[in-house]
């Protein structure tokens, strides 16, 4: 074993089979906060600025706040996934398994936080 | 185990051979505006996070994000957020097999770069 390369040991086995859903997935929330960003970003900053009252007043109707929650839901599954091809391009070994993991709980505990706040503030 | 000639082979040219390119930049740009996106985000959660706590903890955090520091961050973010959606729809493009040849990709390039600038200023002026 110690005696093959890495080259060696990967010929004859084909591709690795997998990595297409990856792709797909990343397609998919990139369409879709195609959608969404424009919404947000000019609600969302509508918003912005406003005292706590026109805060809570904006976040209870329906339309500005299922588009915060949609955008943060599907911004963060898209940053999830992007970012773990990041840190596989520059991390390597136990680091890298370390650091993917890291970064997704960070991106799905984000996300709760703010759904959980949305909705709080929603009703 | 381990590769016993590692480190003795050539390697493929890597970025200090590469000359800058308009191409290879507005890659890594992509990149870096993707990734950079998440203190923002961080931010507008802490925010929301805030307001459904109390007008206490709103306050601190509103005077926060709204502040000239909160206000540098969120325009570079909404400049990077442009870019980073006009590089993703040139990926959406070169994904079915068009524009990829070099001149047209190029001037996609400029077409990002340009274009997140005039979305930038157009937000600001709205927003």
């Amino acid at each position: 074993m110690a005696f093959l390369t890495d080259r060696k040991r990967a010929m004859g086995l084909g591709s690795a089979k997998t990595g297409t859903a990856h792709f797909w997935a990343m397609k998919v929330s990139s369409v879709a906060l195609l959608i969404l960003i424009p919404l947000f970003v000019f609600t969302f900053g509508a918003a912005l600025g406003g005292t706590y009252e026109d805060i809570l007043a904006y976040y209870s109707r329906p339309f500005p706040a299922i588009i915060a929650a949609l955008t943060l839901a599907v911004g963060f599954k898209h940053f999830n996934d992007g970012v773990q091809v990041l840190i596989e391009d520059y991390v390597h070994g136990i680091a890298q398994k370390i650091t993917i993991i890291l970064m997704t709980c960070l991106s799905y505990g984000a996300a709760a936080v703010g759904i959980f706040a949305i909705a709080k503030l929603a009703f | 185990m381990a590769d016993v000639n590692r480190g003795n082979r050539p390697l493929s040219p890597h970025l200090s051979i590469y000359r800058p390119q308009l191409t290879s930049m507005t890659s890594i740009l992509t990149r870096i505006t993707g990734n950079a996106m998440l203190i923002a985000a961080l931010l507008i959660v802490w925010w929301f996070l805030a307001a459904a706590t109390s007008q206490a903890y709103f306050d601190t955090v509103n005077g926060f994000v709204t502040s000239w520091f909160g206000d540098l961050i969120l325009f570079f973010s909404v400049l990077g957020l442009w870019y980073h959606t006009l590089a993703g729809v040139r990926h959406l493009i070169w994904d079915n097999g068009y524009a990829l040849d070099i001149p047209t990709a190029e001037k996609l390039g400029w077409a990002c770069i340009g274009g997140a600038v005039v979305l930038t200023i157009l937000t600001v002026l709205i927003v």
